[in-house]
């Protein structure tokens, strides 16, 4: 299983880390938080961390660390636009429940 | 799910946590509060596992106050200062209450609202019901463990604005944050349309303690839109326990009871009423402070005969809002059961017959409607996505156009029901118009300036016809969302135009009571603006035609008559901008006066010429 970026999400990936200057890649993680009990980290990654798991999906290095992998292991990542609002989407196969506002999840 | 941004590197926003907030169904008879947990609606007990709270509030001589069952249980002893269905009192002069002599309070006639003696003192309903309310919020807060953003109160769909207000005003005494006041049949509609997910068209029967709703909604996708609402605002279940009580004296030869025998057979009456939904008959026991012994038996017949006409008095309502609706009887995929005397066999007997069906009973008629406004509260709380539906029944301020002189013309009085549609035809003012400018205003004053403008878009690409003669619909078009949608038609040539705009969104809670205070305050203000602007704009009309008719046909007229006419035109002019519609008036039709033969002469002149010196004998063969 890997993580993966659909082409719109890694061109707009791609622009943004151009826009900002540097980056080695995107940080892609959860934390333990919000009313769901779980939350998406991304960031921008500067350095690669000596634990994490690197994938390539359409020319962007996606960074994971290991304890996040288990609950986002075969995502896709989107990009979308809904009304005026656009940015990133997950595609977890993993969710089995999430927050009425979709910024935190459950497995 | 939400969108989210790439952030810098450790600086991931926190996702918001759950924010606390609780529906509140404060009855006539009993109240219930209900939160959402985990997605789920749910009914929050007291610690000994109590759902409801009897709405009684009991006032002690030290100042203590008691709500619920120890309230309850000194009713029959303390009649006097045990308030019981005070929701019948909110916002409630003591005119408009019925029959007082039935009921054991020592009524005090205040300004606006009644209020009632007790040993603590002079209390209004507000402060009763904040009591009740009180009860109910901390109950929420030890549930759920911690402070509430708000709360989602219900009201009968009958409720007056001076009944929300009161009802509003109560919540703010016991410390609450009001979302929303929702009405009941809505909530009902609202537990029941999310959980069973059933589109179509439904009614709502509610009977509750003191009030009967009957509303008719059409559900679809989470979306409820009233169709029709109606009901009576003075029965419910207490009239039920009331018939026994009148029965029980008429079986026992009593009349004129104390105020704690009436308040202790009322209570033995609700218990026999509450027995006769599961038994065919029960007994009642009591004895009066005389010593009396009242001893019956009441069967489940007897009963269903004496309330009959109560049974019957629903029915009316119900046909009233199925035709206002326009829809029969066969169109009612499913009818809701709202309040505990819905659980009486003859209520549900009454409904299934009307309908031809047999109502819905699946969720617990007394909790639904609490139950229904926790998942709105939940929502307005803003612990569920954007996307999901935001329930708008009603719009709060009437929506106007701009007429001529700065008034607003009410297209959708306030409090319609979304979504909506009306429509009204205008027409030009002037000779050869060819756009016209549409205004949009919301509020209830006369005058545009003292509402709050909308939206503006221009029409344009009339034809050029005389002034008054071109139609021009505008439509204006609510929808479910609150979305107002205006658009304006010429009706000869199609031409149209349209804007759209968001009404509701726009006025605060504290502007829109503002707003409906300002305009009662200054109703009569507005009525003397209002006909200033006419005669205003009658005026100036007047005036535009009588000089170009001057300009066209002053050979009709000698130099005393031009003088005469001059002379009012100078005089209504003079008054036009003054502030006096009366002396407007006067000018105005002195003006008229003096015109009368020259418009004679003009109508005679322009059909001589239409006739082109042809004799009267050519037109006839």
């Amino acid at each position: 299983m890997a993580i993966t970026l659909t082409e719109n999400a890694a061109k707009h990936v791609l622009n943004f880390i151009a826009k900002r200057g540097k980056g080695a890649g995107l940080r892609i993680g959860v934390r333990t938080s919000g009313c769901s009990g779980m939350a998406y980290k991304l960031e921008f990654a500067d350095e690669v961390g000596g634990d994490d798991l690197q994938f390539d999906s359409n020319g962007v290095k996606v960074l994971v660390d290991p304890q996040s992998l288990p609950y986002i292991d075969g995502m896709e990542l989107d990009y979308a636009r809904e009304g005026l609002n656009e940015g990133f989407k997950f595609n977890n196969p993993n969710v089995k429940d999430s927050c009425g506002c979709g910024e935190s999840f459950k497995v | 799910m939400a969108l989210l941004q790439i952030s810098e590197p450790g600086l991931s926003t926190a996702p918001h946590q759950h924010r606390l907030a609780v529906g509140i169904d404060l009855g006539t008879t009993n109240s219930l509060v209900a939160t959402v947990r985990n997605g789920i609606s749910i009914v929050l007990n007291d610690e000994n596992g109590r759902a409801m709270l009897p709405s009684v509030t009991r006032y002690a001589a030290d100042g203590g106050v008691s709500v619920g069952e120890a309230a309850q249980a000194a009713q029959s002893e303390d009649p006097v200062n045990t308030i019981v269905s005070v929701k019948r009192f909110m916002g409630r002069g003591l005119q408009d209450i019925g029959d007082i002599s039935r009921l054991p309070y020592r009524f005090v006639d205040a300004d606006g609202m009644l209020q009632l003696r007790t040993v603590a003192g002079v209390k209004s309903p507000v402060e009763v019901s904040a009591e009740i309310l009180k009860v109910m919020r901390a109950r929420a807060e030890a549930a759920l463990g911690g402070e509430l953003v708000g709360a989602v109160i219900t009201v009968p769909a009958y409720f007056d604005d001076a009944q929300r207000q009161a009802t509003k005003d109560a919540a703010k005494l016991a410390g609450l944050s009001v979302l929303r006041l929702l009405n009941e049949p809505t909530a009902a509609a609202i537990a029941y349309g999310l959980d069973n997910a059933a589109e179509g068209v439904y009614a709502v029967y509610d009977l509750g303690g003191g009030t009967f709703d009957i509303s008719i909604l059409r559900l679809s996708r989470g979306v409820f839109e009233v169709l029709a609402a109606n009901g009576d605002s003075a029965l419910g279940g207490d009239d039920f326990d009331q018939r026994i009580h009148c029965w029980l004296l008429e079986k026992n030869d009593l009349s004129a009871l104390s105020p704690q025998d009436t308040r202790l057979l009322l209570t033995h009456a609700r218990a026999a009423k509450e027995q006769l939904t599961d038994h065919t008959e029960t007994r009642i026991t009591a004895v009066l402070s005389s010593g009396e012994l009242i001893d019956n038996e009441l069967t489940r017949e007897e009963f269903q005969e004496i309330t009959r006409n109560l049974v019957q008095r629903t029915l009316q309502p119900m046909r009233r809002a199925l035709r206002d609706a326009g829809l029969e009887v066969d169109e009612i995929k499913g009818v809701v059961m709202v309040g505990g005397a819905t659980r009486m066999p003859q209520v549900q007997h009454a409904v299934g017959e009307f309908f031809g069906q047999m109502p819905l009973t699946n969720l617990d008629p007394d909790k639904v409607v609490a139950l229904g406004a926790a998942i709105q509260a939940n929502l307005l709380a803003g612990n569920r996505g954007s996307d999901d539906w935001l329930l708008l029944d009603v719009i709060p301020l009437s929506l106007g156009i701009e007429t001529m002189g700065g008034l607003s013309e009410k297209i959708i009085p306030r409090n319609s029901t979304i979504p909506t549609a009306r429509a009204q035809e205008f027409t030009t003012f002037k000779d050869g118009q060819t756009a016209m400018s549409v205004h949009v205003v919301q509020g209830e004053r006369e005058l545009v300036s003292d509402c709050r403008s909308l939206a503006k878009f221009e029409l344009r690409g009339i034809p050029a016809m005389v002034a008054g003669s071109a139609r021009i619909r505008v439509t204006y078009q609510v929808d479910a969302d609150g979305l107002l949608n205006v658009s304006a038609r010429e009706m000869s040539n199609g031409i149209e135009a349209a804007i759209t705009v968001k009404p509701s969104y726009g006025l605060s809670d504290a502007e829109i009571t503002r707003m409906l205070q300002d305009s009662t305050q200054h109703a009569q203000d507005d009525m003397l603006a209002r006909a200033l602007r006419e005669q205003q704009t009658e005026a100036q009309q007047l005036l535009e035609a009588v000089q170009q008719a001057l300009v066209q046909d002053s050979d009709l007229l000698n130099e005393t008559e031009k003088t005469r006419i001059l002379a009012a035109m100078d005089a209504l002019s003079g008054v036009l901008q003054k502030t006096d519609h009366h002396a407007i008036k006067r000018a105005l039709e002195a003006l008229n006066f003096a015109t009368t033969e020259f418009a004679q002469r003009r109508m005679d002149q322009s059909v001589q010429r239409a006739l082109g010196g042809r004799k009267l004998s050519d037109l006839e063969s």
